[in-house]
């Protein structure tokens, strides 16, 4: 059924659609709106069988998670940022443990400083944590992930994140068709664990193993991604087939035909891209776009088949690798080793910068005219930049360099963007 | 595709405001698209939200920066935010306020619009008596919805019954009325005497 709402509330009601069994809770924004949107239906009897657990911290979200999955409830939880930093150590239990949680990670910066808008770094920096990590370009995407994630996870035994960017997502209200409840029952079936911690057959998980299997153990969960790979889109061509939409799958291509620049990204900036590149085709320039809805497992041949046969590459990521340059752009490089292809790296949208159209039209213009590859600082203001480096050249004890950036450029009460 | 933003205070339902307007169009048959401007809401704070409405699917995510129209719940705020930052010309500009536009100070920068683009409207005094609190939110959407002729007044009701329930929803159906026969009512008087506000 379509319905106008906001992208949260889309993602609770797709998360009660597969009947989960224990939800933990902890709130950060921007992902509250989630968790509270399940906590009402469970209050009200409208997703039943369900257990909704207020936890004390993430860390506690994760473990209890991990507990519950382990006991052979399907499970769920949110985060984002901080809150997903806070529950790393458990995070990497639970892939390792092969547990198949689905979480929701509303994309957001991480401090310090703090700042609570949205950009990529979070999900990012979990980059090697064994997770499944599934990027959603717009609400409906989201919703529709999430009803995948738990198959996904399920048949393979692995932990999925459902990345959503915070605010832009999670905040907006947009069209969305709500799948119905026989719809979903149809495409997921109930929970077979794979494992399970039953007092009839007992069983132990998560005992010390030494050298002599450990490799093999982190090997496993290495063949597991690379089955991923095979099954992702095996289940978006099956959620097309029955909710009659395309949804997930590894990546995908957007006016690529002829292109020569084929601008890469991942999430909810796809969106403006596509804008300005239907701008750009239509005054004749040959540019395109993939969209990379897997980053992990990173779909090395899909993208490298959609790339192969242009002359430039741009990454554009909500992301930065300090001290060297873009997280998905040395991915996106690896997939397109030995190709005689220039790769720009653009960081862009940090910490909520909003990504315009017209920043965006003037960088796909320039990057074609230069020769080298590049990195770029979008909308970067220098002036700041440079005036601190200054201090820090001219004064010993020049202060905290934050405060004073934002000393620097005033008040921004007044500023729209 | 038309823009919409709207300043405000936190507090008075500015993100509700837009949300109901994505709401309305939706309910009319069109994409509609609305998000907050990602701050730190604090009551008293200054607040923004903007709403995108098209006839197909809306993508595009950056902020409104140039706006077809916009709704100011506080007159406060003229003082204190670039509000008109990028509106664009002959634009849509319905503000919460007893004054008129020249009492506002803006007589010269709405010297050359046309008349039945601009109003002024109590939507905080709508809200104190249909609805019992100094919310201006939804009198405005109505006051909007008779000022642009972009969303009827059923799909306001509509939004309203969305968000709202029971003595509450009912409350600011009245109040919604009341904004949308005012304003309509200025309009046509506008549309009669091309005078300046």
């Amino acid at each position: 059924m379509l319905k106008q709402t906001e992208g949260s509330h889309a993602v609770a009601e797709a998360v009660a659609l597969c009947r989960p069994e224990v939800i933990c809770a902890y709130p950060i924004s921007p992902q509250t709106h989630i968790v509270e949107g399940i906590g009402e239906m469970v209050k009200s009897g409208e997703l039943a069988d369900c257990e909704f657990l207020n936890v004390e911290s993430e860390f506690a979200a994760m473990s209890v998670a991990i507990g519950s999955s382990a006991a052979g409830a399907r499970t769920y939880t949110a985060t984002a940022s901080q809150g997903l930093l806070f529950m790393v150590e458990a995070v990497f239990n639970a892939s390792g443990l092969g547990l198949p949680i689905v979480m929701t990670v509303a994309n957001r910066a991480i401090g310090a400083p703090i700042n609570i808008w949205n950009d990529h770094s979070d999900s990012l920096s979990q980059r090697d944590c064994g997770w499944i990590q599934l990027f959603a370009e717009t609400n409906q995407e989201a919703l529709d992930l999430h009803i995948q994630a738990f198959k996904l996870a399920e048949e393979l035994s692995l932990p999925v994140m459902v990345c959503m960017d915070g605010f832009i997502l999670t905040h907006a209200y947009e069209r969305v068709d709500m799948p119905t409840q026989e719809q979903v029952d149809a495409f997921l079936p109930p929970y077979e664990p794979r494992q399970v911690l039953d007092p009839a057959e007992p069983v132990s998980i998560g005992a010390m193993v030494g050298p002599e299997a450990f490799m093999e153990v982190r090997y496993l969960a290495h063949a597991k991604q690379m089955q991923a790979l095979e099954l992702i889109p095996q289940l978006s061509a099956e959620f097309k087939t029955m909710f009659g939409r395309d949804s997930g799958g590894l990546t995908r291509s957007y006016r690529t035909e002829g292109a020569e620049t084929i601008v890469v990204a991942m999430g909810s900036i796809l969106g403006t891209i596509k804008d300005v590149v239907d701008e750009m085709r239509d005054a004749g320039e040959k540019i395109g776009v993939l969209g990379i809805t897997s980053f992990r497992p990173f779909p090395l041949e899909s993208v490298r088949a959609a790339l192969k046969d242009v002359k430039r590459v741009v990454v554009l990521e909500k992301s930065l690798a300090v001290g060297i340059s873009g997280i998905l752009a040395s991915d996106v490089r690896k997939a397109l080793r030995k190709l005689p292809i220039d790769v720009f790296t653009v960081i862009a949208g940090l910490g909520g910068r909003a990504i315009t159209k017209k920043s965006l039209h003037a960088l796909f213009l320039k990057l074609p005219l230069e020769t080298e590859e590049s990195l770029t600082f979008l909308d970067l203001d220098w002036g700041v930049v440079n005036r601190q480096l200054e201090r820090e050249r001219q004064t010993r004890r020049s202060g905290p360099a934050a405060e004073n950036m934002l000393r620097d450029i005033g008040t921004v009460a007044s500023k729209i963007a | 595709m038309f823009e919409v933003r709207i300043h405000g205070r936190g507090g008075q339902g500015v993100v509700t405001a837009a949300e109901m307007l994505s709401i309305a169009a939706f309910e009319e048959g069109r994409h509609a698209q609305a998000f907050p401007s990602f701050g730190s809401e604090r009551t008293g704070a200054p607040v923004v939200a903007f709403c995108r409405m098209a006839d197909k699917e809306i993508r595009l995510r950056e902020p409104i920066m140039m706006p077809d129209a916009l709704i100011i719940q506080d007159p406060t705020l003229l003082f204190q935010v670039d509000v008109f930052s990028g509106l664009k010309k002959d634009g849509f500009i319905l503000i919460n306020t007893k004054s008129t536009f020249a009492e506002l100070g803006l007589s010269d920068f709405v010297r050359d619009w046309p008349a039945e683009r601009l109003c002024t409207l109590a939507a905080t005094d709508l809200g104190l008596k249909h609805v019992g609190r100094p919310m201006p939110n939804v009198p405005l959407l109505a006051g909007f919805a008779a000022l642009s002729g972009l969303i009827q007044l059923e799909s306001v009701f509509k939004a309203i019954n969305a968000k709202f329930s029971g003595k509450v929803a009912k409350g600011n159906i009245a109040g919604a009325s009341e904004a949308f026969e005012f304003v309509r009512a200025r309009i046509e008087n506008a549309r009669k005497e091309p005078a300046h506000a």
